[in-house]
């Protein structure tokens, strides 16, 4: 180990800028994480370019870096939680540094609710082992024995009671060899001070005071702004463009054509035609102006109704199988009272608050880019591959996002911005309108399911088949892709927790015609809605209790293994052993919920009560929905409440939050219209007619309870977000005996 | 030439005069408080109060303020003291943040002319703001502590007053 340490160490110090700070990093090394300690015997210049993960400054104030994108999950908050608490800070004292993109952070795609689960022990270490780094110095210098000392809210104090503060131990501790991780010794969670605890936000006041920083409000460098006209369709070309009005406009400076993208779309640009113009409003008033014809291409003839029926249809017959026990297909066949349902989820946009932006300035063969990104590697690399510039070129700093939900992840923004810098060497900031944000998305998955079951004479399901297809996003990479990626299928499909003797899992063909992307919680949104639908629905055909019903097909306390029916599945990237899928903790947040709700109370006419539980990103959540639904067919959601088991949690009160909101966002799939196409191009253009959930749809009371749990982290940002709409729809068909299995709602109720 | 007030401070502009505030704002002032969301008053991120009411700045020309006062959230308060926004920190409404300077000034709107608002009318007057985060719970929340906090007069108003454009954003 300490070799390996000393080999890396060069490297460390020859790349660190923050010379005379203690600093702290990791290395990796396959999938291992190990601290590195850096020591520096120069004095410090500028430490603010700390650019590894804690520093601790000559004058005691402790810098943390984030190197994950902040998009309301309070990142920035819980990993100097993490960091200040194993290494004794006072929190009054830490700055939180915002990453650029680099790869020496490893993973920073801010994405799959990873981003505590794949850090939380390499930054433990980082800060625990600053604190033994004060604690050791502080013996050294008073000669006494490390043991006697001990290193409590910036200071360490020994047995006799003299003290010292960790601003008057830097220099000493920059001459002390730092420890490997092994001999670091880590809090117990009963001493933690931040973890564990619901304490406020670092960035709450700038938030309230409008001071706070997104993509937008990027003042520095001072730029130019272009909108964008893009190919209505996607794979879309320029025939041809009159940009004479267009550049009449006062302000319009430049119109600057975007060249189509090569290969497969990964994150590229659309392409299209920009209007480059010294404010926002000539930019937009200039792209109103310009006219332009275009080739559509192949992608010209897509129509999302005849896509629906195609894809109802593919669901209706046999496919190819990806988990198998039993034999489920004898036992349907022979049956003469089957339950069947098939279930239809639209196209959905993520729709963040802040549309997408980003500013960027290229010099010199270089490009500095400022964006709202959720992955700012993937913005090194597209831009690079953009530009044809080496991706050390090519400098990303990431500003607050203004909500990501997947869009984020997708920097073709960046790109946007970055090439027109290079084209006409000004700053320029690409603003997105909603109107782009909704025609030229990456779009959820568009996704039809087939289920059928027989039960056996106890109601209990005896065999169950269950058919998906969708859009996958694996088109994305490889063209004409029209089979998802297993990574897609094990979003709540390949791990279907339903205990029965005969199961069949099959998946369909199908080839997106759009731009399909993530969106929180990705396809664990429509597997969770079907599964979660049809177990309520065969509790009504047993006769039983809904949530007693979901107990017993889920089956008793146990953990299941879907790779030994011949599934593939990579468990979100987690071993297995650390993180296996355990029933026993989703039958607990089912009961925890239900003991919440008040499960099996009476209610007046036209009120029910809806759960649904699902396991996602190795977090399990229930949600239990009340809704009343009028005579007129009228839908008001009364309350939710959900039980949340992520397993260690860094901040309860963000946990809270993001259930409470995570729930809300998955009310979407439930309300909206969805996003439709005709003749390649999406009918929806803005919030009047893409219909995104506001407080008078939303329940005003979200109750969650996080249970307490030493279980390693687990995801946190989207697992509430898959059991809203089933636990609704299921509450629906409790009110009033309506069952929704097409979403959205629209007017079935009224019917 | 059109003469305002932004935050107190006289302002005067000379440029195209359909220029919706918001990009004035924005663009000229470089007060990035207000935010944009959509540019057809179907959000609220961009919400400012014109002599006190809340309104979308993103379809509100300048045509129309003139004479007018202007405040922002930059504007409210000296440090974030103003009601609405301590009980914005007190119930640690924001996800990402970015529509709550919109949501809080259509809330500080709403309790300047209702000190007082029922349940209802917290979201009948809120439900034009949209939160992709979802935090409309504890928006709601926040309100009733801030109008606990609060003594203000009524004025009687409702609290939004919205301008009518000739154009509906890009749609028109």
């Amino acid at each position: 180990m300490s070799q390996y340490f000393d080999m890396n160490r060069r490297r460390f110090l020859k790349t660190s800028a923050a010379a005379g700070a203690l600093v702290m990093g990791t290395y990796f090394m396959g999938a291992a994480s190990r601290v590195l300690a850096g020591v520096l015997a120069q004095p410090a210049n500028d430490t603010r370019q700390a650019n590894l993960f804690v520093a601790l400054r000559p004058d005691g104030v402790v810098e943390v870096t984030c190197h994950r994108s902040e998009m309301g999950q309070q990142i920035r908050t819980a990993i100097a939680q993490i960091v200040a608490d194993e290494m004794e800070a006072d929190w009054n004292m830490v700055k939180v540094i915002q990453g650029k993109g680099d790869p020496k952070y490893g993973d920073q795609n801010t994405d799959g609710s990873r981003s505590i689960r794949y850090n939380m022990q390499r930054l433990r270490e980082m800060g625990a082992s600053v604190r033994y780094m004060m604690q050791h110095a502080a013996a050294a210098r008073w000669g006494v024995a490390p043991d006697t000392c001990s290193a409590v809210q910036h200071k360490v104090t020994h047995t006799s009671g003299k003290t010292l503060s960790y601003k008057e131990l830097v220099a000493d501790a920059l001459t002390f060899t730092p420890p490997v991780s092994e001999e670091i010794p880590l809090k117990d969670k009963s001493e933690w001070r931040y973890i564990n605890t619901g304490m406020a936000h670092i960035d709450l006041h700038d938030i309230v005071t409008g001071k706070a920083t997104f993509a937008a409000d990027v003042r520095t460098p001072s730029a130019l702004v272009a909108v964008i006209l893009r190919p209505p369709v996607v794979g879309g070309t320029i025939k041809n463009v009159d940009s004479a009005a267009a550049k009449a406009i006062k302000g319009v400076i430049d119109v600057v054509e975007i060249p189509a993208p090569k290969g497969a779309l990964q994150f590229q640009p659309k392409g299209g035609v920009a209007v480059i113009a010294n404010n926002t409003w000539a930019a937009w008033q200039g792209r109103k102006a310009l006219k332009v014809e275009w080739n559509d291409g192949a992608n010209g003839s897509y129509n999302s109704d005849a896509f629906k029926q195609q894809l109802l249809d593919t669901v209706n017959s046999p496919q190819s199988h990806v988990r198998e026990k039993g034999n489920a297909l004898a036992r349907l066949n022979n049956a003469d009272d089957k339950l069947m349902a098939d279930y239809y989820v639209p196209h959905l946009a993520q729709a963040p608050m802040e549309p997408p932006c980003a500013t960027a300035l290229f010099s010199n063969g270089a490009v500095e880019v400022w964006a709202a990104t959720q992955n700012p590697q993937a913005d090194m690399g597209t831009v690079a591959a953009m530009l044809g510039i080496e991706q050390d070129k090519v400098t990303v700093n990431v500003t607050l996002l203004g909500g990501g939900f997947g869009r984020k992840s997708k920097p073709d923004f960046s790109a946007e911005a970055a090439y027109l810098s290079m084209k006409t060497g000004q700053a320029i900031r690409v603003q997105w309108t909603r109107e782009d944000d909704i025609q030229h998305g990456f779009y959820h998955a568009v996704s039809a399911q087939h289920i059928e079951a027989t039960l056996d004479e106890n109601g209990a399901i005896d065999a169950y088949l269950h058919r998906t297809a969708f859009s996958p996003i694996a088109g994305l990479f490889q063209p004409g892709a029209n089979a998802p990626m297993s990574g897609e299928l094990r979003l709540g499909f390949t791990d279907n927790p339903i205990n029965t003797p005969n199961l069949k899992l099959e998946v369909g063909n199908a080839e997106a015609k759009v731009r399909v992307g993530w969106m929180r919680s990705v396809s664990n949104i429509f597997h969770a809605f079907a599964i979660q639908s049809f177990i309520a629905e065969a509790a009504h055909k047993a006769g039983e209790d809904q949530k007693d019903y979901l107990l017993k097909t889920i089956g008793p306390d146990r953990i299941v293994d879907v790779t030994e029916q011949g599934a593939e599945y990579d468990n979100y990237g987690a071993d297995k052993a650390d993180y296996p899928l355990d029933i026993g903790r989703l039958r607990h947040v089912i009961e925890k919920v239900s003991a919440m709700a008040k499960w099996g109370r009476t209610l007046p006419k036209g009120r029910g009560l809806g759960i649904a539980a699902h396991r996602s990103f190795l977090t399990y959540v229930a949600t239990v929905v009340e809704v009343e639904v009028s005579e007129q067919g009228d839908l008001n959601i009364i309350k939710a409440w959900s039980a949340i088991d992520a397993g260690t949690v860094v901040n309860t009160d963000t946990v809270k939050n993001q259930v409470q909101g995570g729930s809300i966002f998955g009310l979407t799939a439930a309300l909206s219209d969805g996003i439709t196409f005709d003749n390649g191009r999406a009918q929806q253009s803005n919030f009047h007619n893409y219909r995104v959930p506001r407080m008078s749809d939303a329940p005003l009371e979200v109750d969650v309870e996080v249970i307490d749990s030493d279980a390693p982290p687990a995801g946190v940002g989207e697992p509430a977000t898959p059991v809203f709409a089933p636990a609704l729809c299921n509450a629906i068909f409790a009110a009033c005996g309506k069952r929704i299995r097409q979403l959205p709602i629209g007017d079935q109720l009224k019917a | 030439m059109v003469t305002f007030t932004v935050n107190g401070e006289t302002r005067e502009f000379a440029g195209d005069p359909t220029t919706p505030v918001l990009w004035y704002l924005r663009d000229e002032l470089n007060l990035t408080g207000p935010k944009f969301g959509c540019g057809m008053a179907q959000c609220g991120a961009c919400t400012v109060h014109i002599d006190g009411m809340a309104q979308r700045s993103c379809v509100l020309p300048l045509s129309a303020v003139a004479g007018k006062a202007i405040t922002t959230i930059e504007g409210l308060s000296a440090d974030g003291d103003h009601p609405v926004q301590q009980a914005w920190v007190e119930h640690k409404v924001p996800q990402c943040g970015f529509c709550q300077c919109g949501q809080m000034m259509q809330a500080a709107s709403l309790l300047s002319s209702n000190p007082n608002p029922s349940d209802e009318e917290i979201v009948q007057n809120m439900s034009g703001n949209i939160c992709r985060c979802g935090t409309y719970p504890r928006i709601h929340k926040a309100i009733k502590s801030a109008a606990k906090s609060m003594t203000v007069s009524t004025s009687g108003k409702s609290g939004v007053n919205y301008f009518t454009p000739d154009t509906l954003g890009e749609e028109a």
